[in-house]
């Protein structure tokens, strides 16, 4: 055990820092679920891709810097730091691209990863159906191979991103006569197919970051299958294992959160109620936690380990320290918390106002925590299927 | 950066498990309740056998020399088989501290007869009214004076020269005494800033091995309440299999799995002695305590009545969390020190987020 930083770290930090200060919009951007905050979102993904700072611990190959995992986390710490905008493409190059990496062929690997690191194919996940949400091995929407293509039909829905987006990735029953699990498969298909219907879906804060997805007869070709037939659930276990886990939920994003709820205590001490004060320092615990987790399951990585239903507690603990955190800040805010960020009071304080809505959006995607406790129940803890 | 044990420790880890789940068998550790010391001296041998008495112990005192970072899984392995014996007011709290304070006369007539298994010792702070195990211990280290410079003191005291009042406590295991002394030249051994730094981190240390025992007492609670789930059955099926079980054990989980990260980096801090120490013990201690109360109450659900028996063994360790849990400071008070150090002196770092570039 060594928690100190190397010098060949603290050098990897100093740069990251560095491009990062010359290059983050001094603005934030508008929101990415709108036409024009998606544009700008996908410019800064190229900016990124520019400066190699897309993919830091993808192979050069694919546009990264092949570092490890640390020095990931170093860089998302910087990321975080710097305040710079979210990731447009977060569904692509979190969850499909390690996906690729494990299952894609090499035609497919270079096809994807690279415009993926670059944000010229921004990605939309679609898993979920209309009657297939917790129990997705329930899913309907059909692939029928035919000849070198297959036909998809079907609905997919709360696939996020999906109104702007460029490409979508989902599973389809390839074999009509599978139950559950059995006869899926992992298909990548462009949203402007033809056939392909997109009707996006208003959210809680009235923006629509999703959408349904109708399938009616689109044609893609067989090479956009990922893994082999039949093999989709568990290629989608390991990406929801990469969403659930490590990749998508950098603890830096926490960390960031705990300290503008700890600098927004410090201004609102003097007439905060007391009560509030161990919340505050709760949540700044949880996120450290949180933290120092993920650098235990880094250096396990790192030295050969693997990450299996543990992602599972991860999912739980991260997803209930963001609504902590969140109700925590509105509860400092009091009257002020309820104001929407153009009012002509609220300042700063909209942010938390968003950031509590989506907080609430945590414990119900990526399989819901209901979900996530059976996981732990069974498979860590040994208890009987229902 | 690695935040990861080495195979040699894991593998002491393991060892020091097998070696407990056949010592501390829950029937032996009931007839030793009933016992007037509540310990045993043969055990207390066998425990230096396995090298666990002289971890700390430098190696020109015939000890292993090693640090929290060695230790604190063999806590957590202490903790998880309820051991009944001194070794957290011993190994992780008595010997660093005569160590840092005694002379070497003090030191060479102690810490041999520790790692040998021929001698015990605890440790008493200001701040905690009562000394543990103070009856086996035959050198007691205690805080004199008040908490400034100028009167704070350790004093290094035979059991032979102090009153001990037995305060029987909820834990069947526990030995909770009050020590009535009257400090003298003779037994001081430290004073001023070097008294009072010893001192609080000999608290540390306290307060560090008692998350660390918290965590492994945790984890057993909830592996027994999963155990259980999984015989009991109504309605014709294992109890295990509803998701209200389910559920709450999977809650219970999650918080230990996440004080165990937090523990073994307050161990390093102790370790290395770097300006995080206090926040990280704190938070250690807390996180760990609030673990196990958890488990304990979870646990207690899952079993129903049977588990509210003195004869079903589950209270052999639901009674240690609740005793562990208000000793050392409890979980407000160690909150409440990290909530000084992060909001209102100039905020304390956040693990990798603060660093600097």
């Amino acid at each position: 055990m060594d928690l100190t930083f190397t010098p060949e770290e603290d050098a990897f930090r100093r740069e990251a820092r560095g491009w990062l200060e010359a290059h983050v919009p001094a603005k934030p951007l508008p929101s990415m679920d709108t036409a024009e905050g998606f544009a700008a979102h996908r410019a800064w993904e190229r900016t990124l891709n520019d400066g190699r700072w897309a993919m830091v611990s993808w192979p050069e190959a694919y546009g990264g810097r092949g570092v490890n995992l640390i020095e990931w986390l170093i860089f998302e710490e910087e990321y975080f730091r710097a305040g710079a905008p979210g990731r447009v493409n977060q569904n692509g190059i979190f969850l499909l691209g390690p996906t690729l990496m494990d299952y894609g062929t090499d035609a497919q690997k270079a096809r994807h990863l690279p415009r993926m690191a670059a944000g010229e194919d921004v990605w939309a996940q679609g898993w979920s159906e209309p009657n297939a949400g917790s129990d997705m091995a329930a899913i309907r929407a059909t692939a029928r191979l035919d000849g070198d293509h297959y036909v998809l039909n079907g609905q997919k829905t709360w696939c996020s991103r999906a109104v702007f987006a460029d490409w979508i990735f989902c599973i389809f029953r390839t074999d009509p006569e599978s139950q559950r699990h059995r006869g899926l498969t992992f298909i990548l298909v462009p949203l402007d197919a033809e056939g392909v219907k997109v009707r996006p879906i208003a959210q809680l804060d009235g923006e629509t970051g999703f959408a349904e997805v109708f399938f009616d007869d689109v044609h893609v070709p067989v090479e956009n299958r990922l893994g082999d037939e039949g093999a989709g659930w568990r290629v989608a276990m390991a990406t929801a294992g990469f969403e659930r886990g490590l990749m998508l939920r950098s603890p830096a994003r926490f960390q960031s959160t705990a300290a503008r709820l700890v600098a927004l205590y410090k201004d609102e001490a003097e007439q905060a109620d007391p009560a509030l004060r161990d919340a505050v320092v709760r949540a700044w615990m949880d996120a450290e936690a949180y933290c120092l987790n993920t650098y235990r399951t880094v250096s396990r990585l790192m030295s050969g380990g693997s990450i299996g239903a543990e992602a599972s507690l991860n999912k739980i603990f991260w997803s209930e320290l963001d609504v902590h955190m969140h109700e925590t800040a509105l509860s400092l805010l009091e009257a002020r918390g309820q104001l929407l960020p153009h009012a002509p009071d609220a300042g700063n304080v909209g942010r938390w106002l968003d950031g509590y809505l989506f907080s609430l959006a945590g414990p119900i995607y990526a399989g819901t925590n209901e979900i996530q406790r059976n996981v732990i129940a069974e498979r860590l803890l040994g208890l009987p299927k229902a | 950066m690695e935040l990861l044990f080495t195979d040699d420790q894991l593998a002491f880890q393991e060892s020091v498990r097998g070696f407990l789940q056949k010592e501390c068998e829950p029937e032996r550790l009931r007839k030793l309740w009933e016992t007037e010391s509540g310990r045993s001296p043969e055990f207390w041998a066998k425990l230096a056998e396995m090298g666990i008495l002289g971890m700390t112990a430098p190696e020109e005192h015939g000890g292993l020399g090693m640090n929290e970072v060695d230790l604190v899984l063999v806590l957590e392995e202490i903790g998880r088989a309820a051991l009944a014996a001194p070794v957290a007011e011993t190994v992780a709290v008595g010997v660093p501290l005569l160590a840092a304070c005694g002379s070497p006369a003090l030191q060479a007539e102690w810490i041999p007869k520790v790692v040998a298994g021929e001698a015990a010792l605890s440790f008493g702070h200001a701040d905690t009214p009562f000394v543990h195990d103070a009856h086996v211990a035959d050198l007691l280290l205690l805080h004199a004076g008040g908490r400034t410079d100028s009167d704070i003191a350790v004093h290094a005291v035979p059991r032979g020269d102090v009153t001990l009042v037995h305060e029987p406590g909820n834990d069947p295991a526990g030995r909770l005494y009050r020590v009535e002394w009257q400090p003298s030249p003779e037994t001081r051994i430290a004073t001023g800033a070097v008294a009072g730094t010893a001192l609080a981190l000999a608290f540390d240390r306290a307060a560090l091995a008692a998350a660390a025992q918290l965590v492994g007492i945790a984890q057993q609670l909830v592996d027994l309440a999963a155990h259980y789930a999984t015989q009991r059955e109504q309605f014709g099926r294992p109890i295990g299999s509803f998701q209200a079980i389910k559920h709450m054990l999977a809650s219970v989980q999650v918080r230990v799995e996440f004080a165990r990260p937090v523990l073994y980096r307050a161990a390093w801090t102790v370790a290395e002695d770097t300006a995080e120490r206090m926040v990280a013990v704190s938070h250690a201690k807390a996180a760990a305590a609030e673990a196990a109360i958890l488990a304990a109450r979870t646990a207690l659900q899952v079993h129903g009545a049977i588990g509210y028996t003195w004869e079903v063994d589950l209270h052999i360790w639901m009674k240690r969390a609740w005793a562990l849990d208000v000793a050392w400071g409890t979980r407000l008070w160690h909150r409440a020190r990290i909530g000084r150090a992060v909001l209102d002196d100039s905020a304390a770092p956040s693990f990798g987020y603060s660093a600097r570039a």
